[in-house]
Protein backbone atom coordinates (compact mmCIF):
# COMPACT_ATOMS: atom_id res chain seq x y z
CA UNK A 1 0.00 0.00 0.00
CA UNK A 2 1.03 3.29 -0.93
CA UNK A 3 1.48 6.57 1.42
CA UNK A 4 -1.15 9.33 0.72
CA UNK A 5 -1.11 12.94 1.11
CA UNK A 6 -3.84 15.06 1.38
CA UNK A 7 -2.22 18.48 -0.96
CA UNK A 8 -5.36 20.79 -1.31
CA UNK A 9 -8.29 21.88 0.72
CA UNK A 10 -11.51 23.84 -0.17
CA UNK A 11 -14.34 25.07 1.74
CA UNK A 12 -16.25 28.39 1.33
CA UNK A 13 -19.09 30.67 3.61
CA UNK A 14 -21.40 27.78 4.93
CA UNK A 15 -24.95 28.77 5.78
CA UNK A 16 -28.19 29.53 3.43
CA UNK A 17 -27.44 30.19 0.23
CA UNK A 18 -30.14 31.18 -1.39
CA UNK A 19 -28.50 32.49 -4.82
CA UNK A 20 -26.32 29.17 -5.17
CA UNK A 21 -27.50 25.97 -6.74
CA UNK A 22 -26.10 22.66 -5.76
CA UNK A 23 -23.65 22.46 -8.75
CA UNK A 24 -22.68 25.97 -8.17
CA UNK A 25 -21.30 25.46 -4.45
CA UNK A 26 -19.54 22.22 -5.62
CA UNK A 27 -17.52 23.63 -8.40
CA UNK A 28 -16.95 27.28 -6.63
CA UNK A 29 -15.59 24.83 -3.55
CA UNK A 30 -14.02 21.75 -5.50
CA UNK A 31 -12.08 24.70 -7.80
CA UNK A 32 -10.20 26.46 -4.27
CA UNK A 33 -9.28 22.67 -3.42
CA UNK A 34 -7.57 22.50 -7.12
CA UNK A 35 -5.85 25.87 -6.81
CA UNK A 36 -5.00 25.25 -3.42
CA UNK A 37 -2.88 21.53 -4.82
CA UNK A 38 -1.76 23.90 -7.58
CA UNK A 39 -3.71 21.03 -9.79
CA UNK A 40 -5.93 21.34 -12.79
CA UNK A 41 -6.75 17.32 -13.55
CA UNK A 42 -7.70 14.47 -11.68
CA UNK A 43 -7.65 10.53 -12.52
CA UNK A 44 -10.84 10.20 -10.11
CA UNK A 45 -13.41 11.57 -8.04
CA UNK A 46 -15.66 10.71 -5.11
CA UNK A 47 -18.89 13.29 -3.73
CA UNK A 48 -20.23 12.63 -0.44
CA UNK A 49 -23.89 13.16 -0.50
CA UNK A 50 -26.43 11.99 1.73
CA UNK A 51 -29.69 12.97 -0.38
CA UNK A 52 -29.53 14.97 -3.11
CA UNK A 53 -32.66 13.23 -4.52
CA UNK A 54 -34.97 14.20 -1.41
CA UNK A 55 -33.10 17.40 -0.89
CA UNK A 56 -33.20 18.64 -4.75
CA UNK A 57 -34.77 16.30 -6.13
CA UNK A 58 -31.46 15.09 -8.22
CA UNK A 59 -29.95 11.97 -8.42
CA UNK A 60 -27.22 11.03 -10.45
CA UNK A 61 -24.93 13.87 -9.04
CA UNK A 62 -21.41 12.42 -9.68
CA UNK A 63 -21.46 12.79 -13.18
CA UNK A 64 -23.20 15.76 -13.31
CA UNK A 65 -20.60 17.52 -11.16
CA UNK A 66 -17.76 16.19 -12.63
CA UNK A 67 -18.96 17.55 -15.90
CA UNK A 68 -19.57 21.27 -14.16
CA UNK A 69 -16.46 21.09 -13.39
CA UNK A 70 -14.88 20.66 -16.65
CA UNK A 71 -13.75 16.76 -15.24
CA UNK A 72 -15.57 14.34 -17.04
CA UNK A 73 -14.82 11.72 -18.42
CA UNK A 74 -13.10 11.04 -15.25
CA UNK A 75 -14.98 8.32 -13.19
CA UNK A 76 -16.51 9.83 -10.42
CA UNK A 77 -18.56 8.16 -7.92
CA UNK A 78 -21.15 9.15 -5.62
CA UNK A 79 -21.12 7.70 -1.97
CA UNK A 80 -23.90 7.56 0.63
CA UNK A 81 -23.53 6.83 4.38
CA UNK A 82 -26.34 9.39 5.42
CA UNK A 83 -24.37 11.76 7.53
CA UNK A 84 -20.98 10.07 7.17
CA UNK A 85 -21.54 10.15 3.64
CA UNK A 86 -17.88 12.84 3.14
CA UNK A 87 -16.35 10.99 5.59
CA UNK A 88 -16.34 7.28 3.30
CA UNK A 89 -15.73 9.70 0.46
CA UNK A 90 -12.38 10.33 1.70
CA UNK A 91 -11.90 6.83 2.97
CA UNK A 92 -12.61 5.47 -0.21
CA UNK A 93 -10.12 8.13 -2.31
CA UNK A 94 -7.45 7.29 0.13
CA UNK A 95 -7.99 3.60 -0.77
CA UNK A 96 -7.64 4.36 -4.49
CA UNK A 97 -4.55 6.06 -4.13
CA UNK A 98 -3.24 3.69 -1.96
CA UNK A 99 -3.68 0.75 -4.64
CA UNK A 100 -2.21 3.08 -6.73
CA UNK A 101 -5.31 2.70 -9.44
CA UNK A 102 -4.93 6.26 -9.32
CA UNK A 103 -2.73 9.01 -8.52
CA UNK A 104 -4.60 12.12 -7.97
CA UNK A 105 -8.06 11.82 -6.65
CA UNK A 106 -10.58 14.95 -5.79
CA UNK A 107 -12.60 13.61 -2.52
CA UNK A 108 -15.27 16.21 -1.47
CA UNK A 109 -18.99 16.11 -0.07
CA UNK A 110 -21.97 18.57 -0.51
CA UNK A 111 -25.54 18.95 0.52
CA UNK A 112 -28.35 21.77 -0.77
CA UNK A 113 -30.67 21.54 1.93
CA UNK A 114 -32.43 24.71 1.99
CA UNK A 115 -34.49 24.13 -1.56
CA UNK A 116 -36.78 22.38 0.35
CA UNK A 117 -39.25 23.65 3.24
CA UNK A 118 -38.94 22.55 6.90
CA UNK A 119 -41.12 19.26 6.71
CA UNK A 120 -39.53 18.29 3.45
CA UNK A 121 -35.93 18.03 5.41
CA UNK A 122 -37.61 16.71 8.67
CA UNK A 123 -38.59 14.15 6.55
CA UNK A 124 -34.86 13.31 3.90
CA UNK A 125 -32.75 13.20 7.29
CA UNK A 126 -35.46 11.08 9.36
CA UNK A 127 -34.66 8.90 6.31
CA UNK A 128 -31.29 8.41 7.95
CA UNK A 129 -33.35 6.21 10.71
CA UNK A 130 -35.34 3.50 10.64
CA UNK A 131 -38.49 3.99 8.70
CA UNK A 132 -40.58 1.05 9.01
CA UNK A 133 -39.89 0.73 12.61
CA UNK A 134 -38.53 3.89 14.12
CA UNK A 135 -39.75 6.44 12.04
CA UNK A 136 -43.42 5.14 11.91
CA UNK A 137 -43.65 5.42 15.76
CA UNK A 138 -43.04 9.47 15.56
CA UNK A 139 -39.43 9.53 16.66
CA UNK A 140 -37.44 12.36 14.88
CA UNK A 141 -33.93 12.64 14.69
CA UNK A 142 -33.49 15.09 17.71
CA UNK A 143 -35.76 12.76 19.39
CA UNK A 144 -33.00 9.80 18.70
CA UNK A 145 -30.50 11.76 20.39
CA UNK A 146 -32.77 12.67 23.36
CA UNK A 147 -33.01 9.26 23.83
CA UNK A 148 -29.38 8.77 24.39
CA UNK A 149 -28.93 11.89 26.14
CA UNK A 150 -31.95 11.02 28.59
CA UNK A 151 -29.95 7.43 29.18
CA UNK A 152 -26.35 8.66 29.27
CA UNK A 153 -28.04 11.25 32.05
CA UNK A 154 -29.50 8.27 33.86
CA UNK A 155 -26.79 5.57 33.44
CA UNK A 156 -23.53 8.41 34.55
CA UNK A 157 -25.38 11.30 35.48
CA UNK A 158 -24.13 13.97 32.60
CA UNK A 159 -26.17 17.00 33.71
CA UNK A 160 -28.07 19.08 31.54
CA UNK A 161 -25.43 22.29 32.01
CA UNK A 162 -22.81 19.61 30.74
CA UNK A 163 -24.89 19.11 27.44
CA UNK A 164 -24.98 22.77 26.93
CA UNK A 165 -21.19 23.19 27.94
CA UNK A 166 -20.38 21.31 24.44
CA UNK A 167 -22.56 23.54 22.61
CA UNK A 168 -20.81 26.91 24.37
CA UNK A 169 -17.14 25.40 23.60
CA UNK A 170 -18.21 24.83 20.16
CA UNK A 171 -19.92 27.95 19.57
CA UNK A 172 -16.68 29.84 20.88
CA UNK A 173 -14.43 28.08 18.42
CA UNK A 174 -16.85 28.75 15.71
CA UNK A 175 -16.83 32.79 16.63
CA UNK A 176 -13.11 31.97 15.63
CA UNK A 177 -13.80 30.54 12.28
CA UNK A 178 -14.98 32.82 8.94
CA UNK A 179 -16.54 30.34 7.47
CA UNK A 180 -18.94 29.29 10.01
CA UNK A 181 -22.45 29.67 9.65
CA UNK A 182 -23.47 30.89 13.34
CA UNK A 183 -20.20 31.96 13.84
CA UNK A 184 -21.49 33.51 17.63
CA UNK A 185 -21.30 32.94 21.50
CA UNK A 186 -24.07 31.19 23.47
CA UNK A 187 -24.03 30.98 26.93
CA UNK A 188 -25.13 27.87 29.36
CA UNK A 189 -28.06 29.91 29.96
CA UNK A 190 -29.16 30.62 26.52
CA UNK A 191 -28.55 26.97 25.25
CA UNK A 192 -30.87 25.15 28.69
CA UNK A 193 -33.42 27.78 27.81
CA UNK A 194 -33.79 27.75 24.26
CA UNK A 195 -36.91 26.07 22.36
CA UNK A 196 -37.32 22.78 23.38
CA UNK A 197 -37.07 20.57 20.28
CA UNK A 198 -37.11 16.72 22.51
CA UNK A 199 -36.75 16.16 25.64
CA UNK A 200 -34.19 17.18 27.39
CA UNK A 201 -32.53 18.60 23.67
CA UNK A 202 -33.01 22.28 22.82
CA UNK A 203 -32.81 23.94 19.45
CA UNK A 204 -29.20 25.43 20.57
CA UNK A 205 -28.12 21.57 21.23
CA UNK A 206 -28.68 20.79 17.69
CA UNK A 207 -26.71 21.27 14.57
CA UNK A 208 -28.33 23.10 12.29
CA UNK A 209 -29.89 23.35 7.96
CA UNK A 210 -26.92 24.08 6.24
CA UNK A 211 -26.50 24.28 2.79
CA UNK A 212 -22.24 24.14 1.93
CA UNK A 213 -19.49 21.29 0.06
CA UNK A 214 -16.01 20.55 1.26
CA UNK A 215 -12.77 19.19 -0.64
CA UNK A 216 -9.77 17.66 -0.68
CA UNK A 217 -6.82 16.79 -3.40
CA UNK A 218 -5.63 13.22 -2.47
CA UNK A 219 -2.48 11.65 -4.38
CA UNK A 220 0.29 9.54 -3.45
CA UNK A 221 3.30 11.36 -0.72
CA UNK A 222 5.53 10.57 -3.56
CA UNK A 223 4.02 12.82 -5.85
CA UNK A 224 3.27 15.05 -3.14
CA UNK A 225 7.10 15.72 -3.07
CA UNK A 226 7.84 16.03 -6.38
CA UNK A 227 4.83 18.44 -6.45
CA UNK A 228 6.56 20.58 -3.48
CA UNK A 229 3.76 20.66 -0.99
CA UNK A 230 3.94 20.50 2.84
CA UNK A 231 2.99 16.71 3.67
CA UNK A 232 0.17 15.79 5.59
CA UNK A 233 -0.23 12.08 5.51
CA UNK A 234 -2.91 9.95 5.92
CA UNK A 235 -1.73 7.77 8.54
CA UNK A 236 -4.81 5.81 9.95
CA UNK A 237 -8.39 4.67 8.77
CA UNK A 238 -11.19 3.13 9.59
CA UNK A 239 -14.56 2.60 8.62
CA UNK A 240 -17.71 0.62 10.87
CA UNK A 241 -21.44 -0.24 11.12
CA UNK A 242 -24.03 -0.51 13.88
CA UNK A 243 -27.57 -1.22 13.65
CA UNK A 244 -28.92 1.83 12.73
CA UNK A 245 -32.37 1.82 14.78
CA UNK A 246 -31.48 2.95 18.14
CA UNK A 247 -33.21 0.36 20.04
CA UNK A 248 -31.34 -2.24 18.65
CA UNK A 249 -28.12 -1.52 20.59
CA UNK A 250 -27.50 -3.49 23.77
CA UNK A 251 -26.31 -0.22 24.84
CA UNK A 252 -27.73 2.86 23.54
CA UNK A 253 -24.81 5.07 25.24
CA UNK A 254 -22.40 3.56 23.82
CA UNK A 255 -21.49 4.35 20.01
CA UNK A 256 -19.94 1.10 18.50
CA UNK A 257 -19.21 1.75 15.34
CA UNK A 258 -17.05 4.86 16.03
CA UNK A 259 -15.73 2.50 19.07
CA UNK A 260 -14.71 -0.08 15.74
CA UNK A 261 -13.79 2.26 13.14
CA UNK A 262 -11.28 4.27 16.17
CA UNK A 263 -9.59 1.39 16.66
CA UNK A 264 -9.04 0.46 13.52
CA UNK A 265 -7.45 4.37 12.93
CA UNK A 266 -5.36 4.27 15.59
CA UNK A 267 -4.18 0.62 15.17
CA UNK A 268 -3.09 1.76 11.22
CA UNK A 269 -1.38 4.92 12.46
CA UNK A 270 -0.15 2.91 15.71
CA UNK A 271 -1.18 5.70 17.73
CA UNK A 272 -3.27 5.87 20.98
CA UNK A 273 -6.00 8.93 21.63
CA UNK A 274 -3.05 10.37 24.00
CA UNK A 275 -1.16 10.60 21.16
CA UNK A 276 -3.85 12.95 18.90
CA UNK A 277 -3.16 16.68 19.66
CA UNK A 278 -6.86 17.76 18.35
CA UNK A 279 -9.91 16.01 17.13
CA UNK A 280 -12.74 17.16 14.45
CA UNK A 281 -15.87 14.90 15.87
CA UNK A 282 -19.25 15.09 15.05
CA UNK A 283 -21.20 16.78 17.05
CA UNK A 284 -24.80 16.92 15.23
CA UNK A 285 -26.43 17.02 18.74
CA UNK A 286 -24.52 17.95 21.88
CA UNK A 287 -24.46 14.46 23.35
CA UNK A 288 -23.23 12.88 20.67
CA UNK A 289 -19.70 14.93 21.46
CA UNK A 290 -19.63 13.20 25.06
CA UNK A 291 -20.60 9.82 23.81
CA UNK A 292 -17.79 10.19 20.43
CA UNK A 293 -15.11 11.29 23.11
CA UNK A 294 -15.64 8.42 25.20
CA UNK A 295 -16.21 5.78 22.44
CA UNK A 296 -13.03 6.94 21.02
CA UNK A 297 -10.93 6.13 24.02
CA UNK A 298 -10.59 9.58 25.14
CA UNK A 299 -12.57 9.55 28.59
CA UNK A 300 -13.34 6.20 30.09
CA UNK A 301 -16.91 6.25 29.72
CA UNK A 302 -19.46 8.19 31.93
CA UNK A 303 -16.34 10.82 32.00
CA UNK A 304 -17.34 12.43 28.32
CA UNK A 305 -19.58 15.25 30.31
CA UNK A 306 -17.54 16.02 32.97
CA UNK A 307 -14.40 16.11 30.34
CA UNK A 308 -16.22 19.54 29.07
CA UNK A 309 -17.15 20.96 32.13
CA UNK A 310 -13.57 20.99 33.27
CA UNK A 311 -12.24 22.82 29.93
CA UNK A 312 -10.32 19.74 29.14
CA UNK A 313 -11.86 19.61 25.37
CA UNK A 314 -11.35 23.57 24.76
CA UNK A 315 -9.35 25.23 22.24
CA UNK A 316 -7.05 26.07 25.17
CA UNK A 317 -7.41 23.05 26.80
CA UNK A 318 -5.23 19.48 27.46
CA UNK A 319 -7.35 17.78 24.36
CA UNK A 320 -8.93 20.66 22.10
CA UNK A 321 -12.13 18.84 20.69
CA UNK A 322 -13.66 20.52 17.50
CA UNK A 323 -11.28 24.07 16.84
CA UNK A 324 -13.48 24.62 13.66
CA UNK A 325 -16.72 25.05 15.47
CA UNK A 326 -17.64 21.56 15.28
CA UNK A 327 -21.64 21.24 13.10
CA UNK A 328 -23.02 23.04 15.78
CA UNK A 329 -21.41 26.33 14.84
CA UNK A 330 -20.06 25.56 11.82
CA UNK A 331 -23.07 24.35 10.49
CA UNK A 332 -24.08 20.71 8.69
CA UNK A 333 -24.73 20.11 5.13
CA UNK A 334 -24.78 16.67 5.97
CA UNK A 335 -22.97 15.14 3.10
CA UNK A 336 -20.33 17.53 3.38
CA UNK A 337 -19.44 17.47 7.28
CA UNK A 338 -17.03 14.72 6.96
CA UNK A 339 -15.03 16.30 4.27
CA UNK A 340 -14.73 19.40 6.01
CA UNK A 341 -13.42 18.04 8.88
CA UNK A 342 -10.57 17.12 6.93
CA UNK A 343 -10.37 20.52 5.91
CA UNK A 344 -9.96 21.92 9.46
CA UNK A 345 -7.53 19.36 10.49
CA UNK A 346 -5.32 20.13 6.83
CA UNK A 347 -5.74 23.74 8.08
CA UNK A 348 -4.49 23.36 11.44
CA UNK A 349 -1.71 20.89 10.80
CA UNK A 350 -0.66 23.31 8.38
CA UNK A 351 -0.19 25.95 10.92
CA UNK A 352 -2.76 28.08 8.84
CA UNK A 353 -6.06 28.28 11.23
CA UNK A 354 -5.42 31.39 12.54
CA UNK A 355 -7.13 32.79 15.98
CA UNK A 356 -8.24 29.09 16.55
CA UNK A 357 -4.62 27.63 15.50
CA UNK A 358 -4.19 24.68 18.22
CA UNK A 359 -0.40 25.32 18.93
CA UNK A 360 2.28 22.93 18.11
CA UNK A 361 -0.69 20.87 16.44
CA UNK A 362 1.25 17.94 14.24
CA UNK A 363 -1.22 15.00 14.14
CA UNK A 364 -4.98 15.25 14.12
CA UNK A 365 -8.54 12.90 13.94
CA UNK A 366 -11.76 13.50 12.38
CA UNK A 367 -14.68 11.52 13.41
CA UNK A 368 -17.40 11.26 10.74
CA UNK A 369 -21.02 9.47 11.90
CA UNK A 370 -24.47 8.65 10.20
CA UNK A 371 -27.54 8.28 11.70
CA UNK A 372 -27.95 8.28 15.09
CA UNK A 373 -24.27 5.95 14.64
CA UNK A 374 -24.94 3.59 12.37
CA UNK A 375 -22.28 4.20 10.70
CA UNK A 376 -18.85 6.05 11.31
CA UNK A 377 -16.04 6.77 9.81
CA UNK A 378 -12.23 8.09 11.65
CA UNK A 379 -9.04 9.19 10.04
CA UNK A 380 -5.92 9.99 11.50
CA UNK A 381 -3.72 12.64 9.90
CA UNK A 382 0.00 14.02 10.53
CA UNK A 383 2.56 16.46 9.19
CA UNK A 384 5.33 14.89 8.24
CA UNK B 1 -47.12 8.35 -0.38
CA UNK B 2 -45.95 5.03 -1.06
CA UNK B 3 -49.08 1.88 -2.57
CA UNK B 4 -50.54 -0.01 0.28
CA UNK B 5 -48.39 -2.37 0.02
CA UNK B 6 -45.70 -1.16 1.79
CA UNK B 7 -48.17 -0.84 4.48
CA UNK B 8 -50.12 -4.18 4.69
CA UNK B 9 -46.69 -6.07 4.32
CA UNK B 10 -45.58 -4.77 7.42
CA UNK B 11 -49.15 -5.98 9.43
CA UNK B 12 -48.04 -9.50 10.73
CA UNK B 13 -45.80 -7.64 13.09
CA UNK B 14 -46.84 -4.31 13.52
CA UNK B 15 -50.71 -5.76 14.29
CA UNK B 16 -50.01 -9.14 15.61
CA UNK B 17 -46.48 -8.40 17.05
CA UNK B 18 -45.24 -11.52 15.16
CA UNK B 19 -41.48 -12.05 15.70
CA UNK B 20 -39.07 -14.98 15.57
CA UNK B 21 -36.51 -16.73 17.60
CA UNK B 22 -33.17 -18.22 17.33
CA UNK B 23 -33.18 -21.59 19.54
CA UNK B 24 -29.54 -22.03 19.98
CA UNK B 25 -28.69 -18.00 21.29
CA UNK B 26 -32.08 -18.03 23.04
CA UNK B 27 -32.65 -14.60 21.39
CA UNK B 28 -35.94 -12.86 20.23
CA UNK B 29 -35.55 -10.75 16.86
CA UNK B 30 -38.44 -8.20 16.34
CA UNK B 31 -38.65 -7.20 13.60
CA UNK B 32 -38.05 -10.48 12.60
CA UNK B 33 -35.13 -11.09 10.27
CA UNK B 34 -33.88 -14.24 7.77
CA UNK B 35 -30.89 -14.77 9.67
CA UNK B 36 -29.58 -14.65 13.52
CA UNK B 37 -27.32 -11.73 13.64
CA UNK B 38 -25.17 -13.46 16.24
CA UNK B 39 -24.63 -16.72 15.18
CA UNK B 40 -26.20 -16.56 11.24
CA UNK B 41 -28.65 -19.62 12.31
CA UNK B 42 -30.84 -19.13 9.44
CA UNK B 43 -33.60 -21.82 10.57
CA UNK B 44 -35.76 -19.58 13.02
CA UNK B 45 -39.07 -20.37 14.59
CA UNK B 46 -42.08 -17.75 14.69
CA UNK B 47 -43.03 -16.05 18.16
CA UNK B 48 -44.95 -13.66 19.55
CA UNK B 49 -43.65 -10.91 21.43
CA UNK B 50 -43.88 -10.42 25.39
CA UNK B 51 -46.75 -7.76 26.08
CA UNK B 52 -45.02 -6.35 29.48
CA UNK B 53 -42.13 -4.70 29.44
CA UNK B 54 -39.99 -1.88 31.50
CA UNK B 55 -38.97 2.10 29.67
CA UNK B 56 -35.60 2.04 29.11
CA UNK B 57 -35.53 5.90 27.93
CA UNK B 58 -37.88 8.43 27.11
CA UNK B 59 -38.14 12.27 24.71
CA UNK B 60 -41.06 14.80 24.45
CA UNK B 61 -41.04 15.05 21.05
CA UNK B 62 -42.33 19.04 20.36
CA UNK B 63 -40.89 19.23 16.86
CA UNK B 64 -43.00 16.50 15.14
CA UNK B 65 -43.03 14.80 11.84
CA UNK B 66 -45.77 16.29 9.44
CA UNK B 67 -48.06 13.27 10.21
CA UNK B 68 -48.12 13.74 13.74
CA UNK B 69 -48.06 17.73 13.94
CA UNK B 70 -51.91 17.38 15.51
CA UNK B 71 -50.52 15.00 18.07
CA UNK B 72 -47.59 16.99 19.47
CA UNK B 73 -46.20 17.42 21.73
CA UNK B 74 -45.85 13.68 22.41
CA UNK B 75 -43.77 11.13 24.57
CA UNK B 76 -41.58 8.43 22.66
CA UNK B 77 -39.89 5.94 24.59
CA UNK B 78 -37.71 2.42 24.25
CA UNK B 79 -38.71 -0.34 26.11
CA UNK B 80 -37.15 -3.44 27.04
CA UNK B 81 -40.15 -6.22 26.49
CA UNK B 82 -40.17 -9.51 29.27
CA UNK B 83 -38.40 -11.40 26.58
CA UNK B 84 -35.37 -8.92 25.83
CA UNK B 85 -36.48 -7.41 23.01
CA UNK B 86 -36.57 -3.76 22.69
CA UNK B 87 -39.01 -1.11 20.94
CA UNK B 88 -39.40 2.30 19.74
CA UNK B 89 -43.00 3.65 20.65
CA UNK B 90 -45.32 6.30 22.04
CA UNK B 91 -46.25 6.26 25.29
CA UNK B 92 -49.59 7.18 26.21
CA UNK B 93 -52.37 7.57 28.81
CA UNK B 94 -50.59 9.59 31.13
CA UNK B 95 -48.98 12.51 31.90
CA UNK B 96 -45.34 13.59 30.78
CA UNK B 97 -44.67 14.14 34.12
CA UNK B 98 -45.53 10.59 35.09
CA UNK B 99 -42.91 9.04 33.06
CA UNK B 100 -40.49 7.45 34.61
CA UNK B 101 -37.52 5.55 33.61
CA UNK B 102 -37.71 2.07 34.70
CA UNK B 103 -41.59 2.10 35.22
CA UNK B 104 -43.44 -0.95 33.61
CA UNK B 105 -45.76 -0.77 30.96
CA UNK B 106 -47.56 -3.12 28.43
CA UNK B 107 -48.07 -2.79 24.67
CA UNK B 108 -51.37 -2.11 23.17
CA UNK B 109 -52.95 -1.90 19.95
CA UNK B 110 -53.71 1.75 18.46
CA UNK B 111 -53.86 4.02 15.72
CA UNK B 112 -50.32 6.19 14.74
CA UNK B 113 -51.31 8.38 12.36
CA UNK B 114 -52.77 8.71 8.96
CA UNK B 115 -51.51 9.19 5.50
CA UNK B 116 -53.97 12.54 4.66
CA UNK B 117 -57.40 12.72 4.18
CA UNK B 118 -58.07 10.10 2.20
CA UNK B 119 -54.83 7.26 2.82
CA UNK B 120 -53.86 5.11 4.95
CA UNK B 121 -54.97 5.00 8.67
CA UNK B 122 -51.93 3.79 9.62
CA UNK B 123 -52.40 0.94 13.05
CA UNK B 124 -49.55 -0.52 15.25
CA UNK B 125 -48.08 -0.51 19.32
CA UNK B 126 -47.52 2.07 21.85
CA UNK B 127 -46.48 1.90 25.30
CA UNK B 128 -49.32 2.59 28.12
CA UNK B 129 -48.28 2.58 31.96
CA UNK B 130 -49.27 -0.38 34.60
Amino acid sequence: MRDVAVIGVGMTKWGELWEQSLRDIYVETALLALDDAGIDRIDSMYVGSMSSGLFVGQEHIASLLADYLGQAPVPATRVETACASGGLAFRLGFMEVACGMSDMVLVSGIEKMTDVGGDAATYALGSAADQEYEGYQGITFPGLYALIARAHMEKYGTTREQLAMVAVKNHANGSKNPLAQFPFEVTVEGVINSVKVADPLRILDCSPITDGAAAAILCSVETARKLGKPIIQIIGSGHATDTIALSQRKDMTWLKATYEAGQQAYTMADKKPEDIDLFEVHDCFTIAEICITEALGIFEKGQGGPAVEKGTTSLTGKIPVNPSGGLKSKGHPVGATGIAQVVEIVKQLRGEAGERQVAEARTGLTQNMGGSGGSSVVHILERK
Amino acid sequence: MSTPSRYWREIPQRYRLEANRCAPCNLTLFPPRLICPECHNRDLEKTRLAERGKLLTYTIIRVPPSQFRDQAPYAVGIVELEDGVRLTGQIVDCGFEDIKIGMPVKTEFRKLYQEGQSGILCYGYKFVPE
